[in-house]
């Protein structure tokens, strides 16, 4: 087993379909009375949450608390360089304390991999920057094979703001790694210049109308206003008409194509409220498929000999 | 699986027929001591449990023409020894779809031999729910038990060394049916 | 003065000589030499002069000092260098470059000759009294903002203009800032995986374009730093074919290392311009053999520890390299040793109009030499850098070459490897 989830290009085949297996008999232990197991007890898992990011330090603080870990939270927001203390003293802080893993959400790229040198814990990445956030895309692929029984061959747009989206870079790796074909969707302005970088086999197009008919899952990412502020696109509006998903563009879906986003949404902005409303909608499925994810992640990475 | 050395015997303790004698006698024991298998569920142990409780379900089914509930449990994460080992990977568990509460659970499960493994299922079993009563079947009994607990229904007793190891193979699991017994000094 | 001789040394990898080194200056006159330096297999070059040096005195005298920064540069082989005006407070005023001045003849190491900013503060708005430093003791005549681009096009021509009375020389370093506002690496596949903002490479050709076209339009002289793309090296090309009086340098690291490294996260590896590709590497190394980049310059840059050790987009870029700079230049060259001696002795000398450095090593040339032995390999260890910061990105690698000795006007700065003070 890998020791560390820095990134999805962490995980071969194997590893991953392995992470996914777990989460489903994670998830049938959900509906059960008694949620809670004894697997990780006396072990400590500390969330190092350098972004304010509710959902996800919930997610994580759910599963490692369901598997008896001991759980530290342990908010650095608002520190920088400047003013408080550095990540390198954080991480031996941890390491006296005796974390057997750290999850940790950073706004600088990159972060987790710093951390992974100077703690003997494992480390999993909950978010870095604008690079990566692994879990997200387990809980995806997780969601879309429990909804279309397979990963193998879907195709998936994933739509908006790839340039900046942690969640787009984890998805593509690891969808790509598990068989399934992905094509990149936005303005030209919030694509990356190389996207074979990612993976060889990323299609890109600039024409959300012409993919959705072709497509088994449509995953919308959040947009950022700010972005305008930047020239990457004119105005909300102009966003909006050209790559939102409304209910006449998610008509021209496939039948049983299914809509995705990671949240949290900005309805009317990159999703109308009655796509996300709709029956082919698994956000909410996301979020409970979120602490299966990560109980398989923490079992898989702490569950044997250190 | 390893072939066994040149210097340690390999001894087969159960051929295929005498398995499907064992697994019969165990299913009419169970009808016997359960006044015919009413409010019963068999829960098989993965791997091996798991074949071994459909095998008595359908030897019940074809002795009596009942129909008695199957599921697993998978006890991996109730394990105390997780840290002695790498990760595993879990195996499935499937409640039957009437529940345990109140039933008459059998666990099953191929070779009782330190009672961890129960120790763990008590521990599992506990957690899904409140039945009856709990009985445990196995195939093998090979002693050496680190914890007060002991088989309801036994296949067969087998003294053994504690450097000998049991082997159970199954058709469905296996390929075929047969218990080995290997290690030791010739 | 001692007088020493250099025993069986091969000038720039000639037939083995005894050099006589007396008064300052070589000799030919054997007569009373009392100090013999066994200089067998040990090649000699003129000392090596540095354009781009930080020293980081004044203002972070916890990454570097003029002194320590010298040492570093006589164990290189280096018997000048050229500190760049990025300390704090900048060296924009006479006052500050007669300081740091004054600090580099204190340490007797090597030369020191301060650069002077272009703007006040560097901060690009006002030019700073670029008169004055050139007139002042310290006699700056090269002046730059490096660490900032001068992006205000009108600005630079002055600059480039105003200086021609003092024959002054504005090196630039060449990014437009508004494409590379946040930027932490090469923009390319390497940035794209690892979701770190990208530094194109058009921002720094976009900038030398510009920059040539100014210094022809005015009739100026053009220094252009850290050259990194081979995008910059066709404009350069193109520019000198033209007549432009442009120069520009390269550092050891872009014309070894590549983006790739970022991949760790490891700060050691963040430098501004960024590493780029391989193709870019290929097409520096060229251009350096070639003469369209005239110069290797270190671009030394020390940083505290705290400074590099944290995550990448909070560290600041650059690496430490006066101790390992002709290593990596013999590692990527070879043994052409007069063509080394052209690139980071005697045409850095010429384009800084330095006298008595970058001269031959014929008898009454001043005796700035540094002594070579090319069949020695180290192993790269950071903790044994002379320089107070331990920013090296070589750690662990092996490199060919051994600094022996260096000279400055007959004295020796290093002996054995070791900085004599």
């Amino acid at each position: 087993m890998i020791k560390h989830l820095r990134s999805a290009a962490d995980l071969d085949a194997a590893t991953a379909t392995l992470i996914l297996d777990t989460a489903g008999e994670m998830a049938s232990l959900a509906g059960r009375e008694v949620k809670k197991l004894p697997t990780l007890r006396g072990r400590t898992v500390v969330n190092l949450f350098y972004e304010d990011s509710t959902r996800t330090r919930i997610s994580f603080e759910a599963a490692a608390k369901r598997l008896s870990a001991d759980v530290i939270n342990f908010s650095a927001k608002g520190s920088s360089v400047s003013k408080g203390e550095s990540l390198k003293d954080t991480a031996l802080t941890l390491q006296a304390m005796g974390a057997d893993a750290v999850v940790i959400r950073h706004q600088a790229s990159g972060a987790p991999h710093r951390l992974a040198a100077w703690v003997d814990g494992s480390v999993i990445n909950a978010g870095d920057g604008t690079h990566e956030h692994p879990t997200q895309a387990l809980l995806d692929a997780y969601t879309m094979r429990s909804r279309l029984g397979r990963l193998d061959g879907l195709r998936v747009a994933i739509v908006g703001d790839v340039l900046h989206s942690r969640v787009a870079r984890s998805n593509v790796l690891l969808l790509t790694t598990l068989g399934a074909s992905v094509t990149l969707v936005g303005p030209p302005t919030l694509i990356p210049l190389d996207v074979a970088a990612l993976s060889r086999s990323t299609k890109v197009s600039y024409d959300l109308d012409s993919v959705l008919p072709d497509m088994d899952v449509v995953m919308m990412l959040r947009v950022q206003t700010e972005r305008m502020q930047d020239s990457f696109f004119p105005s909300a509006r102009e966003y909006s008409r050209r790559y939102g998903l409304d209910l006449a563009r998610m008509r021209r879906l496939p039948e049983h194509a299914i809509v995705m986003h990671p949240g949290p949404m900005n309805r009317g902005m990159e999703i109308a409220p009655e796509v996300a409303d709709s029956s082919r909608s698994t956000i909410v499925e996301q979020v409970a498929n979120g602490v299966s994810a990560r109980m398989a992640v923490l079992y898989l990475l702490l569950g044997g000999k250190a | 699986m390893a072939q066994p050395r040149a210097d340690t015997v390999s001894k087969v303790i159960l051929s295929g027929s005498d398995l499907q004698r064992v697994v019969d006698r165990i299913a009419h024991q169970i009808l016997e001591k359960t006044s015919g298998a009413t409010g019963t569920v068999l829960l098989g142990i993965p791997t091996r449990g798991v074949p071994l409780a459909r095998r008595l379900a359908t030897r019940i089914h074809a002795f009596e023409g009942i129909d008695v509930p199957v599921g697993a449990l998978d006890i991996t994460l109730y394990r105390d020894d997780l840290r002695l080992h790498a990760t595993r990977a879990l195996g499935k568990t499937e409640i039957p779809a009437g529940g345990i509460d109140g039933r008459k659970v059998i666990l099953v499960d191929d070779v009782l031999f330190s009672g961890r493994t129960v120790r763990a299922a008590l521990d599992a079993l506990n957690d899904q729910g409140r039945p009856s009563s709990v009985q445990l079947a196995v195939l093998v009994d090979r002693g050496h038990r680190q914890l007060p607990i002991r088989a309801d229904y036994v296949g067969k007793n087998i003294p053994t060394a504690l450097s000998e190891s049991v082997r159970v193979s199954l058709t469905e699991t296996d390929g075929l049916d047969e218990v080995k017994l290997t290690g030791g000094v010739r | 003065m001692t007088a020493y001789v250099l025993k069986g040394v091969s000038v720039l990898g000639a037939s083995p000589v005894d050099l006589v080194v007396r008064d300052g200056v070589i000799s030919s006159d054997k007569s009373g030499v009392s100090e013999v330096v066994d200089a067998d297999g040990l090649v000699a070059l003129p000392g090596l002069v540095d354009l781009h040096t930080h020293l980081r005195e004044p203002g972070r005298e916890d990454a570097e000092t003029v002194e320590t920064g010298s040492r570093a540069a006589a164990l290189g082989g280096y018997t000048a260098v050229f500190a760049m005006a990025n300390t704090s407070p900048v060296a924009d005023t006479a006052g500050v470059v007669e300081q740091v001045w004054r600090l580099g003849r204190e340490a007797g190491l090597v030369d020191v000759q301060p650069i002077g900013a272009v703007t006040v503060g560097l901060a690009g708005k006002q030019m700073a009294e670029l008169g004055a430093m050139a007139s002042s003791a310290a006699g700056v005549r090269i002046f730059s903002d490096d660490g900032h681009c001068v992006a205000d096009p009108r600005l630079m021509r002055r600059a480039l203009e105003y200086v021609k009375a003092f024959d002054g020389i504005i090196a630039q370093h060449a990014e437009e800032p508004r494409l590379t506002e946040g930027a932490q690496m090469h923009e390319g596949e390497v940035s794209t995986r690892l979701g770190l903002t990208g530094w194109p490479a058009v921002a720094e050709e976009a900038i030398i374009a510009r920059d040539v076209l100014l210094a022809e339009h005015v009739g100026s002289r053009l220094h252009v730093c850290h050259v990194s793309t081979a995008g910059s090296v066709e404009v350069l090309r193109q520019a000198k074919a033209r007549g432009v009086r442009v120069t520009a340098e390269v550092t050891p690291h872009h014309l070894l290392l590549t983006d790739e490294l970022a991949a760790s996260y490891d700060p050691v590896f963040k430098v501004n311009p960024p590493l780029r590709t391989a193709s870019d590497v290929a097409a520096l190394r060229e251009a350096l053999i070639e003469g369209v980049i005239d110069i290797v310059a270190t671009d030394h840059a020390p940083h505290a520890v705290q400074d590099k050790e944290c995550e990448w987009a909070y560290a600041r870029p650059g690496m430490v390299g006066l101790e390992t700079a002709l290593s990596v230049v013999l590692s990527v060259l070879g043994e052409r040793w007069d063509l080394i001696a052209e690139r980071m002795s005697r045409a850095p000398a010429r384009i800084a109009g330095l006298a008595g450095h970058g001269t031959d090593l014929a008898p009454g040339s001043p005796a700035n030499l540094t002594l070579v032995d090319p069949s020695a390999h180290r192993v790269v260890d950071p903790g044994e850098l002379a320089s107070r910061s331990r920013n090296t990105p070589y750690a662990g690698t092996t490199l060919p070459g051994r600094i022996v000795a260096t000279f400055l006007r007959g004295e020796p700065t290093v002996l054995d490897g070791k900085a004599v003070k």
